[in-house]
């Protein structure tokens, strides 16, 4: 396991994702003799785990069953712990190819936060890309660390515990895409252009909740001779499907048929919305690095 | 420091390029002397090689493109005269002063479109009542209509997207830029896995998952009718070894190969004929031959005089006749072997990811092609309509193996970005399709769950020891 390959067998040591159902999953730190609760009963790692291919259904005590799924960035999204407010998976894509992610990009990211992000962006650069990434908060950075070795792509990220706005990223010229969620993006916008190769039109990303941080992160941008300048917000619309029944009034009897319809209801698949979806999460600027 | 090797970011003879203005992007290659037709103006590329990518061209007379020098300063007008409202502003078609013929002949002494512009102001009567805010946007349009430049840029999934929903989103069936970005994040692409592509749009879907693998581990077009449609992986200009990760598999044979039956049906060269339109193919073949053929025969006519010359005519007909038969031996053979090379890769049923995006009806395909995937893996399906896709959901919810499944679309806008003038941009795409995305389980081996209880301690008593006896 790991979350840049996959394999097919649950390993001890692994982290694997427990899938309890549509909207609930949970990470598991696998190993031997040890055991994980969930509302359906225990799970025993020895026995139900180890071993056992992943996506493999496992019953739980209680008779209830789960099953077990190899970490994706996406399920890893969705089963974190949240140390931070995180982003989410329609961002993270949007982000993904916007920064023109692939395998060999060098990356800047601060903050690192909770590490959903960082997961995605190792995912899409490994083997031979690399994530320097920037978190001020020392717990944090150390936390997602220890995550990083543990989801076995610790060869892919350098964790720098500094101020980006203060110290940068800690490296320069090497990265091809920057990407910055941070209260003042403005004051990192020098840092970064000075972290991307030079002669490369590379790519930034701001994430800003609010359109006033936007606004400041543009004029840097211009200042700074950024391009291409963008910004854009991206919602996820999910539509549940339903069997709907929708009842027929009865208008009495019709002397042009002989018989009065007599099923009072249609029932067909259609699909609802959710009485709530978030409606915002930040709103995303992209630009492009001058060529120098 | 890292950039010593600047090659890369240059532009070089041959290279697939994008060509941007404004929001208008075009696909070309790099061809000696190859006329460029962009935006209602003809250019040649020569002068582009050399230069580093993202350079913006001025375009001269004779089609000659110049690296505009780095960033001309500020706007055409320095005047710091503005109105305060539009009040005295009347629209009664007399504010410009320069007609159509003057503009023309402006461009006929090759004035520059910064240079015009500047004209246009001056000759502008209201031009100074406007307030700020309208001369920026007045300056933005005529930059627009008047400036002849073209940016190069190096192609990348971004770009070919936009350029594709752009220009011609019926070719990619209407598939929007974030959209596809869901679609490779939602079935977890990345390098070395083994992913399966079902795609009618022109090749884009493939082209931006082969971006995502970067060359590592095997990618297998699953294609319908005569043969794969990949137009759109050229404009990517992939080094060559990607093209060493790409397979192609006839959709036509997936049940014959889902039955172990392939050999069968693959190995008869005449069903290979029928079945996936090889004889389309083979129909080309002929006339070529002959082409290659006639000016052979042609010298041959003038060379030989006499009647030997005849015979000898014949033994090259035979000759050619069983060249052409071997060349298509050989061309079956070879495409035998990329079938077989395909087969295995599949035969495995250990696929990685799945990804969907056709103008067929997905549920049939979803259906058939899920059951070459691993358990615990992704798969995302497109469709520009939500009902083909409620269909595929309600047939997974009833045979099962997969979870995690639903059906989504994306809501994108953009916005102007500027000070005291923030807004979302005033028109925004209405849709760009919907997904279904979900993951494969195991299929359920339906073990007693009685004994299995049995066997094991009671929760409460196994937290004070090890499990494992």
């Amino acid at each position: 396991m790991s979350f840049v390959e996959y394999s097919d067998c649950i390993q001890d040591g692994d982290v694997a994702i427990v899938y309890l159902n549509h909207n609930s999953v949970m990470p598991v730190k696998v190993q031997h003799g040890a055991q994980t609760q969930t509302r359906y009963g225990v799970i025993r790692h020895s026995s139900d785990l180890i071993g056992q291919r992943y996506g493999s259904k496992v019953t739980c005590s209680k008779g209830g069953w789960v099953y077990v799924l190899h970490p994706t960035p996406e399920l890893w999204t969705v089963a974190l712990p949240h140390r931070t407010q995180i982003l989410y998976t329609t961002d993270i894509a949007t982000i993904t190819m916007m920064l023109e992610l692939k395998p060999g990009s060098v990356v800047c990211e601060s903050g690192t936060g909770s590490g959903s992000l960082s997961h995605a962006i190792l995912r899409t650069i490994a083997p031979t890309g690399h994530l320097h990434t920037v978190e001020f908060h020392q717990q944090r950075a150390e936390k997602v660390q220890e995550e990083f070795t543990e989801h076995r792509v610790a060869h892919l990220v350098t964790v720098r515990n500094q101020d980006v706005c203060k110290d940068g990223f800690g490296v320069s010229g090497v990265a091809d895409a920057v990407f910055l969620d941070i209260p003042s993006p403005w004051e990192a916008v020098g840092h970064a252009r000075a972290a991307m190769k030079r002669q490369a039109g590379g790519r930034l990303c701001s994430f800003s909740p609010c359109i006033e941080q936007v606004q400041r992160t543009c004029q840097a941008l211009v200042d700074q001779g950024f391009e291409e300048i963008s910004t854009l917000e991206v919602l996820l619309r999910v539509h549940d499907v339903r069997t709907v029944s929708l009842p027929l009034p009865d208008f009495g009897p019709d002397s042009r048929t002989e018989t009065s319809p007599n099923h009072a209801a249609i029932s067909l698949k259609t699909t609802t919305a959710p009485r709530e979806m978030p409606g915002h999460t930040g709103y995303l600027t992209f630009a492009t690095k001058p060529r120098t | 420091m890292a950039d010593n090797g600047d090659d890369q970011y240059r532009i070089n003879e041959g290279d697939y390029v994008v060509l941007k203005r404004g929001d208008i992007f075009k696909a070309v290659q790099i061809l000696p002397k190859k006329k460029v037709i962009f935006e209602k103006q003809w250019f040649f590329l020569d002068n582009a090689v050399g230069n580093l990518y993202s350079t913006t061209f001025e375009i001269s007379s004779g089609g000659i493109l110049q690296p505009q020098k780095q960033k001309e300063t500020g706007n055409p007008s320095d005047l710091k005269e503005a109105g305060t409202d539009n009040r005295h502003i009347v629209d009664d078609g007399k504010s410009q002063k320069l007609t159509r013929d003057d503009i023309e002949t402006l461009k006929e002494q090759g004035l520059k479109g910064q240079e015009i512009i500047q004209q246009l102001i001056e000759n502008s009567s209201t031009f100074r009542d406007k307030t700020e805010y309208a001369q920026d946007k007045y300056i933005k349009k005529k930059k627009k209509k008047y400036e002849n430049t073209v940016t190069i840029l190096k192609p990348s999934c971004r770009i070919l997207a936009m350029m594709y929903h752009g220009r011609e989103p019926g070719k990619i069936c209407h598939l929007r830029y974030d959209t596809l970005a869901q679609m490779l994040t939602l079935a977890n692409i990345h390098a070395g896995s083994k992913v399966l592509v079902f795609e009618t749009c022109a090749g884009l879907v493939l082209g931006s998952v082969m971006e995502r693998m970067g060359g590592h581990g095997s990618v297998i077009q699953m294609y319908p009718g005569g043969g794969p449609v990949r137009a759109g992986v050229e404009s990517f200009g992939f080094p060559a070894h990607f093209h060493d990760t790409l397979h192609e598999f006839p959709i036509c044979h997936v049940n014959a190969l889902l039955a172990g039956a392939l050999d069968a049906a693959a190995k008869d060269p005449t069903a290979d004929e029928k079945q996936f339109g090889l004889a389309a193919e083979e129909e080309q073949i002929p006339p070529e031959a002959e082409q290659q053929g006639s000016p052979e025969e042609q010298s041959m006519e003038t060379n030989t005089e006499d009647d030997a010359g005849q015979d000898q005519e014949k033994i090259e007909k035979e000759k050619r006749r069983e060249a052409k038969a071997q060349e298509k031996k050989v061309k079956l053979e070879e495409k035998q072997k990329k079938l077989a090379a395909a087969a295995a890769l599949l035969e495995g049923r250990n696929a990685d990811g799945l990804v969907i995006a056709s103008r067929f009806h997905p549920c049939p395909v979803l259906m058939t092609l899920l059951r070459f995937l691993s358990p615990s893996r992704p798969f995302v399906v497109y469709s520009q309509y939500k009902e083909p896709l409620i269909e595929c959901y309600t047939k997974l919810r009833e045979v099962g193996g997969t979870v995690n499944l639903r059906l989504t679309d994306t809501w994108l806008r953009h916005y102007q970005v500027l000070p005291n003038r923030t807004h979302p941009v005033l028109l925004m795409s209405g849709g760009g399709g919907y997904l279904l995305s979900g993951t494969t389980i195991a299929a359920d081996r339906s073990k007693p769950a009685a004994p299995q209880q049995s066997e094991e301690p009671a929760p409460k008593r196994q937290k004070l020891k090890d499990t494992e006896g």
